[in-house]
């Protein structure tokens, strides 16, 4: 197979070429990160003049601290929650809009919108919908059925509400490869086994599925580590990490202690731990799951 | 061609002139970094333009950075980065944190530094008090000062058969308890709801009862603080609004103020526990009932309540600026605080006065006849001089203390834990957190 390369005659022009892109690698994202792990060592005040060196005494007291640990929690469970959520709506909207005849383009355009939207302006959209006060959904929740609506104070409430807010736009990104992996099935196979009489419910696990294996296991891997970091903004927006912390995903935590409470030791631990735990599912995803996998070609 | 030189030597000598003529007459200017916004930052702008026409040797720039803490990070960044503001308006649960910083110049000090001969006994006491250090000198100027009062429905008062409460006397809680009885038996949802739970029902409660909210008189003096608010008067305090939630006298409305606002203005809740800045809100959201204004309940054991604590923030100014700009900064605290900036100050936002001479030009001129429920929180933050437990707060992660407060007692609230031991964690934890900030400074 003859593979695609570009040869260059200068031995430094690639060099050159990539020097701006690490240069800006190197400054935005290795130095900060360095920088956050030589602050996760010590415990300083928060203008700097104080600095010690402190071992590992600040990611002892992370593990120490039930409020961290049930953050751990609350994390685990939000990325679990948003992660299905969108990749089932996803994979559902994608395998109906491949089977509609009208509009298909039209429809297709409507759904991948979404995903331009910001995730903190998809938080504030449905706080217009779910505010307990003034949300539009909230009232006729209350006046046709009673239901006792108040992300405000009820935690699952409020988790339910984040859910929504994060994976509506996510569904959005998952259409979109979905949608570009069942073109790839041949539907020769898909024809073959409506003419064996397989139904569409039997054609759609048997084969088209298994055949989306490797689209799905990279949508999942980038919708754990969306639910893990891209949605402060919501969180921002609409809870603020509440009621009484129940909404405090880690990400959260990390700006809430760092910014608010000006403990930048702890802060910069709990970056660290972050990074340390999207790195091992990341790793793991990839030892375990990519085995499963069997790619076309 | 002559005609292209003249208009090139126009312009040049325009040029010149221009950058030439403010080297010789530009004002010193004075940067200040603060978070009102809105109609307050509309206030602060108008008392910056009296103070910059008032004289030409300095010129103030207020510049709004965002919310308290943004504020706050604002003034971290700058300090690390060498480009502090003169002056950062900090929040009062930062107070600690700016002290020791090592990064400020005592407002004492520099009124002093500059030729300010100031007589701080002309000055609210209570105001003053929440940021000055152990040995009285006052570190921070306070700016907007508000203190915990409770809104009624007086509406629903008369429909109980409930007479208005006294703006002077404050009811006891077991009459409160009465109160929010019959409110709920003539068809009120609920009684009471609060905002801000920690700093009105545990920080003011302590303050107003002479009860130490933390040793070393609430931390003023030593670092080797430790929180006390596991002790059987505040337990029973707690203890007994849990009991009354049982018949909805009192029912818990959410952590801020937000949710118990919402609660009060939709009638359901006759009673309201909030900051006195909830009276301009008040005034602009309530459109169809009457409401008025108390003062906190007190027990009937506390014969003599003392002064609640305010909230609110202060302005520090940040040292290793050039020397003669403080001249400028200390002309600027002192015009803040004459009476004219403070009366102004007062009328347009709510906050109080910090001036004995403000507060009595404003009684003098009938203000407070037009509308009594602005003295209300005057009068019960100078009921009585502060003894050193309550004067206020000084605690390290304070913010996170709080935090820790309301989590405990949500855990109450939904039945999780007894109130003495919702205190006694709560306790625990702080002090956790006050052992960790001690290690930063030792």
């Amino acid at each position: 197979m003859l593979r695609k390369r570009s040869y260059f005659k200068s031995k430094t022009l690639p060099y050159l070429l990539i020097l701006p892109q690490v240069l800006v690698t190197l400054t935005f994202f290795y130095w900060p990160a360095a920088q956050g792990l030589v602050s996760s060592f010590q415990i300083s005040d928060p203008f700097g003049l104080r600095t010690q060196f402190v071992w590992f005494d600040n990611f002892i007291a992370l593990f120490r601290d039930p409020l961290y640990l049930k953050s751990v929690g609350i994390t685990l469970l939000f990325s679990g929650s948003v992660a299905a959520l969108s990749i089932c709506s996803g994979l559902f909207l994608a395998t109906m809009a491949n089977r509609i005849l009208k509009f298909k383009s039209l429809t297709r355009t409507l759904l991948i919108w979404p995903y331009a939207v910001a995730p903190a302006i998809s938080g504030v959209l449905w706080l217009f919908l779910l505010h307990p006060s003034y949300g539009v959904v909230s009232i006729s929740l209350k006046n046709w059925f009673g239901l006792d609506w108040n992300p405000l104070l009820d935690s699952n409430d409020a988790m339910l509400m984040i859910v929504l807010a994060s994976s509506w736009k996510q569904i959005s990104y998952n259409f979109v490869f979905f949608v570009a992996g069942l073109q790839a099935i041949p539907n020769s196979l898909i024809e073959a086994a409506a003419m064996d009489g397989a139904s569409p419910f039997r054609r759609f696990w048997a084969i088209v599925f298994p055949l989306l294996a490797p689209t799905m296991f990279f949508v999942t891997v980038m919708n754990i580590i969306f639910s893990f970091f891209e949605t402060f903004g919501v969180i921002h927006t609409v809870t603020q990490g509440g009621p009484g912390g129940s909404t405090n995903i880690l990400v959260y935590k990390v700006y809430q202690d760092g910014f608010i409470g000006l403990n930048l030791g702890s802060s910069a631990a709990q970056s660290i731990v972050l990074m340390g735990l999207i790195i091992l599912i990341t790793t793991l995803q990839f030892k375990y799951v990519e085995r499963k996998i069997h790619y076309t070609g | 061609m002559l005609k292209k030189r003249l208009v090139l030597m126009s312009v040049a000598i325009a040029f010149f002139s221009s950058i030439a003529v403010p080297a010789f007459a530009a004002p010193t200017e004075i940067s200040w970094w603060h978070a009102m916004r809105g109609a307050r930052g509309e206030v602060v702008q108008q008392i910056v333009d009296g103070f910059n026409s008032s004289q030409s040797d300095f010129k103030v720039i207020a510049t709004y950075k965002g919310a308290y803490d943004e504020v706050v990070n604002a003034g971290v960044a700058a300090v690390r980065a060498r480009k502090q503001p003169h002056i950062l308006q900090a929040f009062e649960v930062g107070t600690q944190t700016m002290m020791l910083s090592g990064a400020i110049y005592p407002v004492h000090e520099l009124m002093k530094d500059n030729g300010f001969d100031v007589d701080w006994s002309g000055y609210l006491q209570p105001v003053l008090s929440y940021y000055m250090n152990a040995e009285g000198n006052l570190m921070s100027m306070p700016f907007n000062s508000s203190t915990p009062v409770m809104y009624y429905n007086v509406d629903l008062f008369k429909k109980a058969g409930l007479a208005p409460l006294s703006k002077e006397t404050p009811v006891t809680w077991d009459e409160l308890g009465e109160i929010t009885k019959k409110l709920v038996d003539s068809g009120v949802p609920g009684g009471l709801v609060t905002a801000w739970q920690s700093w009105t029902q545990v920080e003011n409660y302590s303050a107003i009862h002479n009860i130490p909210f933390a040793s070393l008189s609430n931390g003023y003096e030593g670092l080797d603080v430790e929180l006390m608010i596991n002790n059987p008067k505040v337990v029973n305090h707690i203890a007994r609004l849990k009991e009354w939630m049982a018949d909805k006298r009192f029912y818990y409305g959410g952590q801020k103020y937000q949710g118990p606002k919402s609660e009060f203005i939709a009638q359901n809740a006759g009673l309201y526990i909030d900051s006195i800045s909830g009276i301009a809100k008040l005034k602009s959201a309530v459109k169809d009932f009457n409401w008025d204004v108390a003062p906190l309940p007190v027990e009937s054991w506390m014969k003599e309540p003392q002064n609640s604590i305010i909230g609110g923030a202060s302005l520090w100014v940040f040292q290793g600026l050039p020397k003669k700009d403080y001249k400028g900064v200390a002309a600027f605290l002192s015009y803040l605080a004459n009476t004219k900036s403070q009366v102004l100050w007062h009328k347009e936002t709510g906050y109080f006065p910090i001036t004995l001479k403000a507060y009595d030009q404003l009684k003098q001129e009938g203000y407070y006849a037009e509308s009594p429920y602005q003295e209300v929180g005057i009068k019960q933050l100078t009921r009585r001089n502060p003894t050193k437990i309550s004067r206020g707060l000084r605690l390290g992660y304070f913010v996170q203390i709080r935090n820790i407060i309301n989590e405990e007692l949500e855990l109450v609230w939904n039945d999780s834990k007894t109130p003495q031991q919702a205190m006694d964690a709560a306790v625990e934890r702080s002090n956790v957190k006050l052992r960790e900030f001690e290690r930063i400074y030792k």
